[in-house]
């Protein structure tokens, strides 16, 4: 039996660090509430408060009921919805892989949901289910490949990286050359399979991945704790009791499905994955799972990126293009990092 | 706890891709002792201690805890039982002592069970047994070479498992923390009669700290038994390759190997066999 004063200590660090968690996930839940609810009732015009609960409970608001039922609560529905998606998949590929550059959207995984996509509806004109189906697919087979490839006596992070980083270019291509041979295609619908935006968004995009997180999430979050374990390497996971290899296989599938599901509605929100852990990370600490504050960086800052590249500007700009202006300088500074020394989330 | 578990290596053949490292192997641990394998560098030793904690499926045969295979136990279940300290451990970036260790309840938690007081109680006795408790606020990143490896114990104790495998846990830690690892793990066993397998590349303080002495050369057991009965110079020219004298430890009566290389050796040293008894 230990000493009452060493367990006193135990028990209130403990209680102190979880409440501290708890504490930062309920302020980022309120801001994301925040948000989502400043982007329905502002924009071109404000509809108060009053009007936009009206609208959300299915009453009839003259002006409202199309500008917020129909235009603005899908957009921000599917905003709330990607974010939590590329965030949860995201932290779940970096911890899982032991290094922040190994984002879904830095290996490949969402270029390859993002070319099927496009070549689904732009050259194939698909419906929304056999776009999710497609790019579900594709994203599972790049993942695959990516591992495949990278696999020698086990994968080690830095070649499934570089790899990846490689696959991701020629998928990238792929979608740049898909769009260009379809002249009738706009540049807004270019921009949501290049970059990721949320323009011209409707239910028949939202739903389904709102769907899928509904289903994915959970999963997920059933993992949290094994996924914590291994990040203490896959030795020290497998003395612990987990499983490793069907915790990896459980963690991939689910946090593949949630990247293919947001991308086929959405396009690849770039960097939103890859940088929604490392700042969960830095807000929460170590310790504890960062799947759900991961989520809710991820819905928040695509909220913020989508109101932000639609109002601050003179020229409305597509989320990705806003999301991406704060994820490059990341990702240099981490490269630059990573060469000095080995790097971890 | 006064539970003894066996755990037994039965015609254990163990490999990577085409290469065979551990062949038709049998061991078997004495339970409530400490017992140190030894053996020159890639002689499968690491990959023994990996496969006897199902880290590594083996060719053939098979290892048994309490005459169960361990590959085919619940993995939660195996890990409540034997815990496993490997060779290089990672500690996330950031993450505290106090974290770290509670790790080490994984294998007592389920998806939906939330942390308990028992928890709490383990995590504070290993704090306490491997005197890190005055740590736990730290992150694990600023603690020394010494601490760390106190930590990662710390953490394989909250595990609460009766046999404990360590693959080289004194490696990068200098003379005095070496001792004070060694010193620790024995605590454990005697106080609480942990069966404890270890690897050490040192052989002498194999030998001092050794119940039990295993000498492994070319993938399957050369000698084994008290460490008087194994380390002698014959032992040491087979597993290591080495010419040596072996004399009694002043300080500890055990068997203390002097390697004899071709430098720095008098001239009288000639091979003479010179017995220990202990």
């Amino acid at each position: 039996m230990p000493r009452p004063s060493v367990l006193q200590e135990v028990t209130r660090g403990r209680v102190r660090n979880a409440s501290r968690r708890r504490l930062i996930a309920l302020v980022l839940a309120v801001l994301v509430i925040v948000a989502f609810a400043v982007t329905l009732m502002a924009g071109q015009t404000f509809y108060p408060p009053r009007d936009v609960i009206g609208v959300v409970l299915g009453e009839q608001v003259p002006g409202a009921s199309f500008t917020v039922g129909r235009l603005r609560l899908p957009r921000a529905v599917l905003a709330v919805t990607a974010g939590f998606s590329f965030g949860m998949a995201g932290v779940t590929f970096q911890t899982m892989l032991r290094n922040p550059l190994a984002s879904p959207d830095v290996i490949g995984i969402s270029a390859g949901a993002s070319a099927a996509a496009a070549i689904a509806i732009v050259t194939l004109s698909l419906d929304e289910t056999q776009v999710s189906v497609l790019a579900i697919v594709a994203a599972l087979v790049v993942a695959l490949l990516v591992y495949t490839l990278a696999f020698r006596d086990g994968v080690v992070g830095t070649r499934l990286i570089l790899i990846g980083i490689g696959i991701s270019a020629m998928l990238d291509s792929i979608t740049s050359y898909v769009l260009s041979r379809a002249a009738e295609w706009d540049l807004q619908e270019a921009t949501r399979w290049l970059t990721g935006s949320l323009n011209g968004v409707s239910w028949d995009q939202a739903v389904p991945a709102l769907a899928a997180l509904v289903v994915l999430a959970p999963v997920l979050l059933t993992q949290g704790r094994n996924l914590s374990a291994l990040r203490l390497g896959d030795d020290t996971a497998s003395a612990l009791g987990v499983r490793v290899e069907r915790t990896r296989i459980t963690l991939i599938l689910a946090a593949v499905g949630l990247i293919a599901f947001a991308t086929a509605a959405a396009g690849p929100i770039a960097f939103v994955a890859f940088l929604s852990g490392p700042i969960a990370a830095r807000l929460v600490g170590a310790g504890g799972s960062l799947l759900v504050p991961a989520g809710l960086v991820g819905a928040l800052l695509v909220l913020v990126a989508d109101f932000t590249g639609q109002f601050a500007f003179d020229t409305r700009y597509p989320v990705g293009v806003v999301t991406g202006v704060l994820g490059a300088p990341y990702l240099v500074y981490l490269i630059v990092r990573t060469h000095r020394a080995g790097g971890s989330i | 706890m006064t539970t003894s578990h066996t755990l037994t290596a039965e015609a254990l053949t163990l490999g990577y891709g085409d290469r065979v490292v551990v062949d038709s192997l049998d061991l078997t641990v004495p339970p409530g002792k400490v017992t140190v394998i030894v053996g020159a560098n890639a002689c499968g030793k690491s990959t023994l201690l990996r496969s006897m904690s199902r880290l590594l499926a083996p060719r053939e045969g098979r290892v048994l805890l309490d005459g169960r295979r361990v590959h085919r136990m619940p993995a939660k279940e195996l890990a409540r039982t034997l815990g496993l300290l490997p060779q290089s451990p990672i500690a996330p970036e950031g993450i505290t002592v106090l974290d770290l260790v509670g790790r080490g309840r994984h294998p007592h938690q389920g998806v939906l069970t939330r942390w308990s007081e028992k928890d709490d109680a383990a995590v504070a006795s290993a704090l306490e047994a491997t005197q890190t408790a005055e740590l736990a606020d730290r992150t694990v990143d600023e603690l020394s070479g010494g601490q760390r490896q106190r930590v990662w114990i710390a953490m394989a104790l909250a595990q609460q498992t009766d046999l404990l495998l360590l693959d080289e846990p004194t490696t990068f830690l200098d003379a005095s923390h070496q001792i004070e690892v060694l010193d620790l793990l024995t605590d454990l066993n005697r106080t609480r009669g942990t069966t404890v397998v270890m690897v050490l590349h040192d052989l002498n303080l194999a030998a001092r700290y050794a119940d039990h002495l295993i000498a492994i050369a070319a993938g399957s057991i050369h000698a084994a038994g008290s460490p008087a009965e194994v380390l002698t110079e014959g032992t040491v020219e087979t597993v290591f390759g080495l010419r040596s004298r072996i004399i009694e430890d002043p300080v500890s009566g055990r068997p203390l190997m002097l390697p004899i290389g071709r430098h720095h050796v008098r001239a009288e040293t000639a091979p003479a066999a010179v017995e220990v008894r202990g």
